[in-house]
């Protein structure tokens, strides 16, 4: 077994390798956070000049207040189901494109493209494309008798960002799994074909549990995506509505806190949202990495 | 080597000493949101005052939407790097007010700094907006416009309407729209953005004469409560539910209608209402021909129509500058409410004419004679004397009231609810928001 283990002969040196990357850490990351922190106790007028100190007051109206156990409700439908949703079309991709052996490189080009689109781009592309007055499906699905309004529709609000934010990350998953399908030795998958193995077969017993490590990985990457990344998105469809049925945790932050200027009630938010984010990826890594092969 | 820095030094502190001097003008800080066409028009103020004088020198800069550089400038305030001027939505008033530490009154700016500014040019519907309970003018009026009904003539002529006669009552506007849907002349009778809020309570509350708050619709006080959950409002809102269901109403989505204007232009929606600041983009989009008409109100409720409110926004002056700057923004001050300036402002943007002068300035050169239906907001604004119920609203965290109104009429076009249960609840969930507004700021 190789030691990580390096040894460094003058003292300080591992210290000062470590400094940039400690202080971007402490500047952008723990700076920031203890202010929300301690912001999240207290009560403020949006200039700043009367601040009170309110201890747990805002934690208890939020968590008291059903429509932030609505918003919460509905982030985690809407975490599994663009997680499920961008992982499994990603993977269905990466399996196609990994059987072509002279165009790959075409495909794989363009099925990277969406990743090139910023979030608030993706999101008003859809939002033409459903747009109930001007947009294309709407107009289409008429035809098959569907009535598209998304302006009124929770359901279909909640489709629409699922499918769009979905799609947005459907090229970074698809990255990694051609990765993975790429670096599984050929001559597995022949032995087993040999031994009489379908393909489906070969695929659940030999290459998806190869490509456990990966898998892992894009979980953890896609919850965070869905928890804090979709913002642009939601705020180009749908912008939370109708009625709050696309209102997630991140985006009930931004309205709260940018703007309804509440200031206290955002930051308590905020945090009680890195602490859910913090135990989520504690109890992947904790449970669901066992299951991993590396 | 030594000689070589030196030579660079000095001709470096040259240079700066000489770009000092060439820009001794005092610098005054513009924050807007004035995008496009208008941010272009806003420009040319700037430019033209610069070059009126040689003393101070006016730098506009675009901050984003509305609420985004509200936002900012508190941000930028809370570092202590504000900006002199910004433009701050009607919506915002409320928190600016209670803001009493960062802002500059405009009153007392102008009684500081200025020279003989009289307040009374401006239009009182306008003025009392800005101005505290003692008659004290806070922010400096710029773009205010009011909600109107825009109208397609070549639809009403198909379904054989009068292409002059808008409707003038709510009864009348769904008369007619069934009589354009039947006829096949449009898909939809009318959309409006603000359905939620600006147009479909605030200014309905108003043209009715409803309260929509206690207290004088919260110019009395921080301790308001709202009280827009009436019978006239729910009816309305329960209307527009029926509307929405039979095709004669379409919903444009929450805050400014982000569909409805484009349902306007490509004629499925006959009819549309928005900000008179629409004015331009209707016209520059829609290619039948447009007609102009009042808000409609119920033919049955008394005292309707009274007047409409405006929105758009103001100038706040913020605290922390010097003494010299400050005299320059009194002096820009005055070059903007000049009748040319604003006349100009006026025709070019759709906007309000926000002093006497510049509407006569306007009839004077014809402008209206030529552009039929550009005074129509102003005759609406002006009906009748504003009384407690329709002189305008001034509420803390309003921004955070207009969402939950957008999610109340969702939930009655959702069948969820009626139009006076949404009411109700959003009277209960904005009182609790003004509550908090009040703890923060006493």
């Amino acid at each position: 077994m190789q030691t990580k283990r390096s040894i460094f002969t003058n003292r300080w040196l591992p210290y000062l390798l470590l400094g940039p990357q400690l202080a971007i850490t402490l500047i952008f990351f723990i700076w920031p956070a203890s202010q929300a922190v301690k912001s999240s106790f207290e009560r403020e007028d949006p200039f700043g000049f009367r601040t009170t100190f309110i201890w747990l007051d805002n934690y208890t109206r939020i968590l008291s207040d059903p429509s932030y156990l609505n918003a919460l409700g509905r982030t985690a439908v809407f975490a599994v189901s663009v997680t499920l949703l961008s992982m499994g079309f990603a993977l269905l991709l990466a399996v196609c494109v990994d059987r072509v052996l002279r165009t790959q490189r075409f495909y794989t080009t363009l099925l990277v493209w969406p990743y090139a689109v910023a979030p608030v781009v993706a999101g008003v592309l859809w939002w033409f494309m459903f747009n109930p007055t001007i947009g294309l499906l709407p107009h289409i699905l008429d035809w098959f008798g569907m009535d598209w309004n998304h302006r009124v529709s929770g359901t279909q609000a909640m489709i629409l960002i699922t499918i769009a934010a979905a799609w947005k990350q459907i090229s970074y998953n698809f990255l990694f799994f051609l990765a993975g399908l790429q670096s599984i030795p050929a001559s597995l998958s022949e032995a087993a074909s040999i031994d009489g193995a379908g393909p489906f077969k070969r695929f659940w017993t030999i290459v998806f549990p190869l490509l456990s490590p990966t898998t892992f990985f894009l979980l953890i990457i896609n919850i965070n995506y869905v928890m804090f990344e979709t913002f642009g998105v939601i705020d180009a469809t749908t912008s939370g509505g109708p009625n709050q049925a696309t209102m997630t945790l991140v985006y009930k932050v931004y309205t709260d806190g940018v703007i309804g200027l509440n200031i206290g009630s955002s930051s308590a938010q905020s945090v009680l949202l890195m602490g859910i984010v913090i135990v989520l990826t504690f109890i992947q890594f904790r449970y669901v990495e066992r299951r991993v092969n590396y | 080597m030594f000689k070589t820095l030196l030579a660079c030094g000095t001709a470096g502190v040259a240079l700066f000493l000489g770009a000092t001097s060439a820009f001794a003008q005092t610098e005054i800080n513009w924050w807007h949101s004035m995008g496009g066409e208008l941010g272009e028009r806003l420009n040319a103020i700037a430019e033209d005052f610069n070059a009126s004088q040689d003393l101070y020198s006016v730098v506009p800069s675009y901050r984003g939407e509305y609420e985004e550089s509200m936002v900012n400038t508190i941000a930028a305030f809370r570092a202590g790097e504000q900006p002199h001027l910004v433009q701050i939505y009607e919506v915002g008033t409320g928190t600016m007010m209670a803001a009493q530490g960062a802002v500059y009154p405009v009153y007392q700016l102008m009684e500081e700094h200025g020279n003989d500014f009289d307040p009374s040019a401006y239009l009182p519907v306008v003025t009392g907006y800005y101005s505290d309970t003692e008659g004290n003018m806070l922010s400096m009026p710029f773009n205010s416009s009011t909600p109107i009904l825009y109208y397609n003539k070549d639809a009403f002529e198909a379904a054989g309407l009068d292409p002059e006669t808008p409707p003038a009552t709510w009864e009348e506007l769904a008369e007619f729209s069934q009589t354009i849907i039947d006829a096949d002349a449009a898909s939809c009778g009318f959309s409006m953005g603000y359905a939620a809020t600006w147009v479909g309570l605030e200014n309905f509350s108003a043209l009715h004469n409803q309260p929509f708050g206690t207290l004088e619709n919260g110019f009395g006080g921080l301790d308001a409560e709202f009280s827009f959950n009436g019978e006239t409002q729910a009816r309305f809102w329960d209307d527009l539910k029926t509307w929405a269901d039979a095709g004669i109403f379409m919903y444009g989505g929450p805050a400014g209608g982000p569909d409805s204007a484009p349902a306007f232009y490509s004629g499925d929606c006959a009819m549309y209402m928005n900000s008179s600041g629409s004015r331009a983009g209707v016209m520059a989009n829609s290619d039948f021909e447009v007609g102009f008409g009042m808000l409609p109100v119920y033919g049955d409720v008394d005292g309707a129509p009274q007047n409409s409110i405006i929105g758009g926004a103001t100038l706040w002056v913020l605290s922390g500058h010097e003494d010299a700057e400050y005299e320059g923004v009194a002096a820009f001050f005055d070059y903007l409410s000049s009748a040319e300036v604003q006349a100009e402002w006026h025709q070019g943007t759709g906007y309000l004419p926000i002093t006497q002068a510049a509407y006569e300035l306007s009839q004077e050169q014809g402008y209206y004679e030529e552009n039929p239906g550009a005074d129509i907001a102003i005759e609406q604004i002006n009906l009748n004397a504003p009384t407690e119920n329709s002189k305008g609203l001034r509420f803390g965290n309003f921004p955070q009231v207009r969402i939950v109104l957008d999610e109340e009429l969702q939930a009655v076009l959702a069948g969820e609810k009626t139009g006076q249960e949404a009411l109700d609840s959003a009277v209960e969930r904005g009182n609790q928001i003004l509550r908090d507004f009040q703890a923060a700021n006493s």
